[in-house]
C-alpha cells in the first residue's frame, strides 16, 4: 500500500491513547471528529504539566510561576500566529471557542459598523454558528442578512456570489469547509471579490483547521477563527485572528480585569492589541494544551495529513457508493473527507443507534447546518468525518455496519 | 451486539414505523400539537378529537422521525382511542418510567404488551426522546399548548 511508504498512520494511532479502547466490546472506530477531535499524550501531557508543574495566573503576579505560565501561555499564541502565518501575535486572540470568536466580531465589529440596510451575505452551507451570532446583531442594526446559494452537488455558488455582492454588503460571513457535507470553498476568490466591494471577510475555518494549512496573509482575510477541540486541543479554547487596523478601532467585547489599561469610576481606558479582547483570567492551559496540538499536527505535516485524508475519502466514498439506497449528500469537486449519507427508508438516528452498537462512532442529524438540510430536502444524514488518525479498517468498519443496518430494517 | 438491537428493532417496531397507523390529519378534530425535538429536527403533529366526559373519539398524527418515533406515535394513537383524557394520561406516565427504565412492573391493562414492545428503547438513553415526542405533544394538545418540544 502506497500511503504506508509516507504516512504511518498506525504509528499516529499510537499517539491516542482512547484508541487502545474498545466500545460495545468493539474496537473504537472513531468517525466523528467533525463534532470533536480525540487528543493525543503529548497534549494530555502539556495540560498535565501545566496544572502539576508551571500552573499560576497569568498576566499579573511578579512570582516565578506566574511568570513562568504566561510564557507558556504566550509562546501558545506565538505558535497559533507562526502556523497561521499572521503578521504579529497582536492579531491572535483566545476565546471559549470558534462560536465565541464569531460573536465577538458580530457584536463588536458589526455593532459598530453596521447601518440599516446594510448586508451581510453568509451561505447555505454556514453551521448555525456563523448565522445566529449575524442575526443577533442584524436584529440591533437593522442590518440584513442574506445567504449566497449552493448548487445540487453542494458547490459555493461564486457567480451568484458576485451578482449578490454590492455597495450596501458590509460582511461577508463564509465558511472555509463545510461540516455538513465537507465542500471546501473558494475563500480566495470571495475574499478578494468582497475586497473589491469593500467589505470585510470573516471565515470560519473550524473544520479547515484540522485538515489543512492555513496562511492569513495569504489569504489577505480580515477575520479567521477556528476552535481549539476540532484540531485535537483541549476544549475550551478558540481562537480569532483579526487584521491589526481592525481590531484597533473595535470596541471591546467583554469588559473586566485584563482587557483594561486604566480604571476611574469616570472614565476607563482599554488595552490594545489582543489583549483589549481577552477579557478576566484566559483560559491559559487549554491554550498551552493547544500549542501542544499545534506542533504536533506541524510536526506529521499538512501534505502528508492531507494526501492521507484524501485517500481515506476516496476510499470510503467508493465503499460507500456500492451500497444499495445508499445516497451520498454533498458531491462538491474540491472536499475535505468528510461524507454525508442517507439511506431510503431509515432515518439517521436509527442508523446512528445500529452502527453505535459495532463501535462505529459518526455524527447523526441536522448537524447544526438546518438551512443546508433543506437546501438538500431532508431532516438530517449521518456523517462521518475522518481526520489523521483514521484508517482503512475505519471505513470497512463503517461499511460493515451500515449493512448490518440494512439487515435489521429488512 | 445484536441482542440489544433486535430488542429495540423488533418486527412491531418495524411494521409500525413503515406503515404507520392513523397517518393524517382529521378534519374534524379539534386539539392538536406540534411536537419538535431541536436534537434531531424531528416533528410530529398530535390530532385529537375530543368529546364529552373527555373521550377520545379520534387520535391521528403526522410528522417525521426515526422509527421508534414513528412506531411509538402509531401505537400511542392506537391506544388513546377510545379511552378518556385521564385514561391517556396515566399510561403516559407509566409508558414514560417504562422508557427511562424506572419501571419493572409496567402495568397498562389490555395495552401493556403492546407497549412492552418499545421498552427496549430503556438500554439506549439518547432515544428516550423519541419514543416520548408524540405522547409529550398528545398531552400538551390536551391542555391547550400548541407547541412541546422535547428540551
Amino acid at each position: 500500500m502506497n500511503d504506508m511508504k509516507t504516512y504511518d498512520v498506525e504509528k499516529i494511532r499510537r499517539d491516542f491513547p482512547i484508541f487502545s479502547r474498545e466500545v460495545h466490546g468493539r474496537p473504537l472506530a472513531f468517525m466523528d471528529s467533525g463534532a470533536s477531535a480525540q487528543k493525543p499524550t503529548v497534549v494530555l501531557d502539556a495540560v498535565q504539566r501545566a496544572y502539576a508543574e508551571t500552573y499560576a495566573n497569568v498576566h499579573r503576579g511578579v512570582h516565578y510561576l506566574s511568570q513562568v505560565s504566561t510564557e507558556l501561555y504566550e509562546g501558545a499564541r506565538e505558535i497559533v500566529r507562526a502556523h497561521m502565518n499572521a503578521a504579529s501575535v497582536e492579531e491572535i486572540i483566545f476565546t471559549k471557542n470558534a462560536t465565541e470568536s464569531i460573536n465577538l466580531v458580530a457584536q463588536s465589529y458589526g455593532g459598530a459598523n453596521l447601518k440599516p440596510g446594510d448586508e451581510i451575505l453568509l451561505s447555505t452551507l454556514e453551521h448555525h454558528s456563523n448565522i445566529v451570532p449575524w442575526q443577533l446583531i442584524a436584529e440591533r442594526t437593522g442590518a440584513v442578512v442574506k445567504a449566497v446559494p449552493i448548487d445540487e452537488h453542494g458547490e459555493f455558488m461564486l457567480d451568484t456570489y458576485l451578482e449578490m455582492l454590492g455597495p450596501k454588503t458590509k460582511i461577508v460571513a463564509v465558511t472555509h469547509i463545510s461540516n455538513a457535507i465537507g465542500t471546501i470553498t473558494p475563500v480566495k476568490e470571495i475574499i478578494k471579490a468582497a475586497h473589491d466591494a469593500g467589505a470585510v471577510v470573516l471565515i470560519d475555518g473550524s473544520q479547515a483547521a484540522p485538515h489543512m494549512k492555513i496562511d492569513m496573509q495569504d489569504l489577505d482575510v480580515d477575520f479567521y477563527v477556528f476552535t481549539g477541540h476540532k484540531v485535537f486541543g483541549p476544549t475550551g479554547i478558540g481562537v480569532l485572528y483579526g487584521k491589526a487596523d481592525l481590531l484597533d478601532a473595535m470596541p471591546p467585547f467583554l469588559g473586566g480585569g485584563d482587557m483594561i489599561e486604566r480604571v476611574t469610576f469616570a472614565k476607563t481606558t482599554y488595552a490594545k492589541g489582543h489583549s483589549k479582547f481577552e477579557a478576566g483570567t484566559p483560559p491559559i492551559v487549554q491554550a498551552i494544551g493547544l500549542g501542544a496540538a499545534i506542533n504536533y499536527v506541524n510536526e506529521i505535516g499538512f501534505d502528508k495529513i492531507g494526501a492521507h485524508e484524501q485517500m481515506l475519502l476516496a476510499y470510503a466514498t467508493e465503499q460507500l457508493s456500492q451500497i444499495n439506497s445508499l445516497r451520498i449528500i454533498g458531491q462538491a469537486k474540491h472536499k475535505a473527507a468528510i461524507i454525508s449519507f442517507t439511506l431510503d427508508g431509515i432515518h439517521p438516528h436509527d442508523i446512528g443507534t445500529i452502527v453505535d452498537r459495532g463501535g462505529v462512532a459518526i455524527r447523526v442529524g441536522h448537524h447544526c447546518a438546518q438551512p443546508l438540510m433543506d437546501h438538500f430536502d431532508v431532516a438530517a444524514t449521518a456523517r462521518a468525518s475522518f481526520a489523521l488518525y483514521n484508517n482503512r479498517a475505519d471505513v470497512d468498519a463503517l461499511v460493515s455496519a451500515v449493512k448490518s443496518v440494512q439487515e435489521i430494517f429488512g | 451486539m445484536l441482542d440489544d438491537l433486535r430488542e429495540l428493532y423488533q418486527e412491531v417496531i418495524l411494521d409500525h414505523s413503515k406503515n404507520p397507523r392513523n397517518f393524517r390529519h382529521p378534519e374534524d378534530a379539534n386539539h392538536e400539537a406540534h411536537g419538535y425535538n431541536p436534537l434531531c429536527g424531528d416533528t410530529v403533529n398530535v390530532y385529537l378529537k375530543l368529546g364529552h366526559n373527555g373521550l377520545i373519539e379520534d387520535a391521528a398524527f403526522e410528522g417525521k422521525g426515526c422509527a421508534i418515533s414513528l412506531a411509538s406515535a402509531s401505537m400511542m394513537t392506537d391506544i388513546i382511542k377510545g379511552k378518556t383524557e385521564s385514561e391517556a394520561r396515566q399510561i403516559f406516565d407509566g409508558f414514560q418510567k417504562l422508557v427511562k427504565g424506572e419501571e419493572n412492573d409496567f402495568d397498562a391493562g389490555e395495552d401493556t404488551e403492546r407497549l412492552m414492545m418499545l421498552a427496549g428503547v430503556k438500554e439506549f438513553p439518547m432515544r428516550v426522546k423519541c419514543a416520548t415526542l408524540a405522547w409529550h405533544a398528545m398531552t400538551s394538545a390536551m391542555d391547550d399548548k400548541n407547541e412541546v418540544s422535547t428540551e
